[in-house]
C-alpha cells in the first residue's frame, strides 16, 4: 500500500514538473495590475480592470511570441498596501510591469520601487502632475488635472464668463485643478469672486452652495472626486442655482460617463473640459463603446480609456523590444510613441513620459434619452503644463 | 437677513435628519445601555431598500419609505434575537468589538451586492427644487424632512411619556429585575425597542440618501456623527439628542456658510465645549447606573 502511494506521489511529482516546464519555456510576461477594487475608489479599479480584459480579449494574449499574464491586486486605494503589493509583485512574481494606480498617493508610493527595480510603472488613473517626475520609470496613460483645468480656464475667459466662484475638494488633485484654473482664467481677464475648499468627506454641500449663490457669479468651477459629482449636481439644482443663471464648469471628472445618467437632468448644460467622452465621434470609439457595453453592460468612462491605452502601450512596447523586458529598453520604446486611442490621437511625451492628448470642451446634452458629454471644441495635443519648470 | 433664515432652515433640516438617524442609537445606548456601533448599518439598509424599490421596481417614493423602516426593523429584531441578546450582559468593550465587526461585514456585503458607487433615489418631481417664502429660499425636500421628522419626534415623545409601553420600557431600563418581578416581559420590551430604533435608522437612511449620499461606507462615515449626537445630547431621554441634533445641524451648516475655511471643525468644537461644560451631555443623568 505504502509503496503504491509512493509511486503515485512520484508520478504526481513528475507530472507536476512536466506541467511546469512548458510554462517556463513559454516564459510569460507578467504585468502586476494594482487597482482599488474595493473602497470608495472601486469604480476606478473596476473600469480599468474591465478595459484591460477587453483589450486582451480583442488583441489576444500573446505579443512578440510571449504570453501576457496579468496579476490583479487590490490596494483599496491605500498607499501602504500599494507599496507592499508592488514589492511582492516585483520580488516574488517577478513582474515586468506594474500598472494601474487609482489615486495619486498610490502611484507615488510605488515610484521608489519602480526606480530601484527598473520596472516600468504605467499610471492608468492618478492625475496629479508631479507623479511622472518621481521616477524615470513612470509612464502615464491617463491625464493630468492641469491639462483639463488650464483649458477650461482659457475657454471660460474667452467665452463671456467674467466672474467665477470655485468649489473644490480639499486634497491634492482638487488643489491642482483650482490653481491651474485660476492661473489661466485670471490671466485671460476673469475674476474669482469666491473660493471655497470643501472637506473631502463632505456629507452636505448645502451651505457651500448657498455661499456660491449669494456671490452671484457667472459660473461655478467645480472639482469633487468622481462619486460626489452626482450629489453636487442634485443640490445645485435643488438650491436653484441653475435658475439663477449660474453655469457649472470644471474639469470633466465631475461628469464621468458612468455616473452621468444618475445625475438626472440637473446636469444638462454643464460645460467641462476633458480627455474623453463616450460620445466622442470616431469609428474607433464607437466600436470601443459598443464592445465595452456588450461585455460589461455599462458605459466606459475616462478611467476605462486610461486602462485600455495603458495595456496597449505595454503591448506596443513589447513589440518594439521584440519581447525583451529590461526596464530601460521598454521605457525607451515607450517614449514618443503615438497612437489612435478611443479618445482621439495621443502620444507619450519623450521628455516627461507623460501623456499628450487632445482636450475637448463638452456640454451635457440628451442623446437618445440618455445624458452624454457632447464635444464641441477641441484643443489639440495638450501637454501637461503642471511640470516643475526646469 | 433672508439668507440667515435659509441657513437656519437648512440647519434645522440637517439636524432633524441627524436626529432620526441617531435617535435609535440614543435608545439602545441610553435606555438599554448597549453600545451599538453597527447602528449606521441599519440606516444604510433602509437607504438601499428604498433605492432598490424606487429605482428598480418602480415604487413611489412615499410607499418605499415605510418599507425602509419595516425591513430595517425586521433585520434588527432578527439580529437582536440571534446575536445582540447574548451581549447585553457583556462588557462594553465586547459590545464595541462585536458591533464594529458587524459594521465591517455590512460594508463588505453591500459593496459585494450593490457595488461601491454612490446611488441615488429617484424623487418625485414635487420634491425637487426650492420655493420662495417671503424671500427665504425653502428646499422642498428639506421641508419634507422637517415635517416627517418633527411628527416622529412628537410621536416618540408621546409614546415614551404617555403610553403603557413607554412606562414599561422606562421601568425595564431603570431596574430590569424589579420590572420582570412585576410581570413585565423585559426581553420582549427590549427586542421591540431595539427593532423600533433600527427601523427609525432605516427611515433616516432612506431620507438622507439625497442629502448625505448613499454608498457602502455610509455606516463608517457617519458613525462619528451619530456618536456626537448621543454624547452631546446625553442618552437618558430623547429630548436631549433631539436638541443636540438641532444644535449640531445648525452649527454645522452655519459654520460652513460663514467661515468655510473652518467649517468642518465647528461641529467638533461645539461638541468639545459642551462636553467640558456638561460631561454627561446636555441632559445627561449624573447618577451612575
Amino acid at each position: 500500500m505504502s509503496i503504491r502511494r509512493q509511486l503515485l506521489l512520484a508520478a504526481g511529482a513528475v507530472a507536476g514538473v512536466l506541467a511546469v516546464i512548458p510554462a517556463k519555456a513559454q516564459d510569460a510576461v507578467k504585468i502586476g495590475l494594482i487597482l482599488p477594487m474595493t473602497g470608495g475608489q472601486a469604480s476606478t479599479g473596476k473600469q480599468i480592470d474591465n478595459a484591460v480584459k477587453l483589450y486582451m480579449q480583442q488583441k489576444g494574449d500573446t505579443v512578440a511570441g510571449r504570453k501576457i499574464e496579468v496579476i490583479l491586486k487590490d490596494d483599496g486605494a491605500v498607499p501602504d498596501n500599494t507599496k507592499r503589493l508592488a514589492q511582492e509583485l516585483i520580488v516574488n512574481d517577478k513582474v515586468s510591469f506594474i500598472a494601474g494606480f487609482g489615486v495619486t498617493p498610490a502611484a507615488l508610493a510605488a515610484a521608489p520601487l519602480a526606480t530601484q527595480a527598473k520596472v516600468p510603472e504605467i499610471v492608468m488613473a492618478a492625475g496629479t502632475s508631479i507623479i511622472t517626475e518621481r521616477s524615470p520609470y513612470i509612464v502615464r496613460t491617463s491625464f493630468t488635472l492641469a491639462q483639463s483645468s488650464t483649458i477650461i480656464g482659457d475657454w471660460a475667459a474667452k467665452n463671456g464668463i467674467k466672474k467665477v466662484a470655485t468649489l473644490t475638494s480639499d486634497y491634492a488633485p482638487g488643489n491642482d485643478a483650482l490653481n491651474f484654473f485660476k492661473q489661466n482664467f485670471t490671466a485671460g481677464g476673469g475674476e474669482i469672486v469666491e473660493e471655497v475648499k470643501v472637506p473631502l468627506q463632505n456629507p452636505d454641500f448645502a451651505p457651500f452652495l448657498q455661499r456660491m449663490k449669494d456671490a452671484k457669479p457667472d459660473a461655478v468651477f467645480v472639482f469633487v472626486p468622481a462619486g460626489q459629482g452626482g450629489n453636487f449636481m442634485k443640490q445645485y439644482a435643488e438650491r436653484g442655482l441653475d435658475k439663477a443663471g449660474i453655469k457649472v464648469i470644471g474639469p470633466g471628472d465631475v461628469m464621468d460617463d458612468d455616473l452621468l445618467n444618475g445625475m438626472g437632468d440637473a446636469a444638462l448644460g454643464t460645460v467641462t473640459a476633458h480627455l474623453y467622452s463616450a460620445a466622442h465621434p470616431s469609428a474607433m470609439n464607437k466600436d470601443f463603446v459598443a464592445a465595452y457595453k456588450k461585455a460589461y453592460n455599462q458605459r466606459p468612462g475616462f478611467m476605462a480609456v486610461g486602462g485600455y491605452d495603458g495595456i496597449h502601450l505595454i503591448y506596443e512596447a513589447l513589440k518594439k523590444t521584440g519581447g525583451k523586458t529590461d526596464g530601460d529598453g521598454l521605457i525607451e520604446a515607450m517614449k514618443g510613441m503615438k497612437w489612435e486611442s478611443p479618445r482621439g490621437p495621443i502620444s507619450i511625451d519623450p521628455e516627461t513620459r507623460d501623456i499628450v492628448q487632445n482636450i475637448y470642451i463638452r456640454k451635457v446634452e440628451k442623446v437618445d434619452g440618455e445624458l452624454y458629454n457632447v464635444e464641441f471644441a477641441t484643443f489639440e495635443a495638450v501637454k501637461d503644463s503642471g511640470k516643475t519648470k526646469k | 437677513m433672508t439668507t440667515l433664515f435659509t441657513i437656519l432652515f437648512d440647519g434645522v433640516a440637517y439636524g432633524m435628519l441627524l436626529f432620526v438617524l441617531a435617535c435609535g442609537l440614543a435608545v439602545t445606548l441610553g435606555l438599554m445601555n448597549f453600545v451599538n456601533l453597527a447602528h449606521g448599518a441599519f440606516a444604510m439598509t433602509g437607504g438601499y431598500v428604498c433605492a432598490v424599490l424606487v429605482n428598480n421596481s418602480g415604487w413611489p417614493f412615499f410607499a418605499a419609505l415605510p418599507l425602509a423602516f419595516v425591513v430595517s426593523a425586521v433585520i434588527g429584531v432578527a439580529l437582536e434575537r440571534t446575536l445582540y441578546r447574548h451581549l447585553y450582559t457583556r462588557s462594553h468593550l465586547d459590545q464595541v468589538l462585536f458591533t464594529i465587526g458587524l459594521t465591517f461585514m455590512s460594508v463588505a456585503a453591500v459593496d459585494y451586492i450593490m457595488g461601491s458607487s454612490r446611488i441615488f433615489i429617484k424623487l418625485p418631481a414635487a420634491l425637487e427644487g426650492q420655493f420662495d417664502f417671503f424671500g427665504v429660499g425653502i428646499g422642498r425636500y428639506r421641508l419634507m424632512i422637517i415635517v416627517i421628522c418633527g411628527l416622529l419626534t412628537v410621536g416618540l415623545q408621546l409614546i415614551l411619556a404617555k403610553t403603557r409601553f413607554g412606562s414599561r420600557l422606562r421601568a425595564a431600563v431603570d431596574d430590569p429585575r424589579a420590572a420582570s418581578g412585576l410581570g413585565i416581559n423585559v426581553p420582549q420590551v427590549f427586542a421591540f425597542t431595539f427593532a423600533f430604533g433600527c427601523g427609525l435608522a432605516g427611515l433616516g437612511g432612506a431620507l438622507s440618501a439625497e442629502i448625505l449620499g448613499l454608498d457602502p461606507y455610509f455606516p463608517l462615515k457617519f458613525m462619528i456623527y451619530f456618536l456626537i449626537v448621543v454624547t452631546v445630547g446625553g442618552s437618558s431621554s430623547i429630548t436631549g439628542p433631539f436638541l443636540a441634533s438641532l444644535l449640531l445641524g445648525i452649527g454645522d451648516v452655519a459654520g460652513k456658510y460663514y467661515v468655510p475655511k473652518m467649517g468642518p471643525f465647528v461641529i467638533y468644537t461645539i461638541m468639545i465645549v459642551i462636553l467640558i461644560w456638561r460631561p454627561n451631555g446636555l441632559f445627561g443623568r449624573t447618577a451612575a447606573r
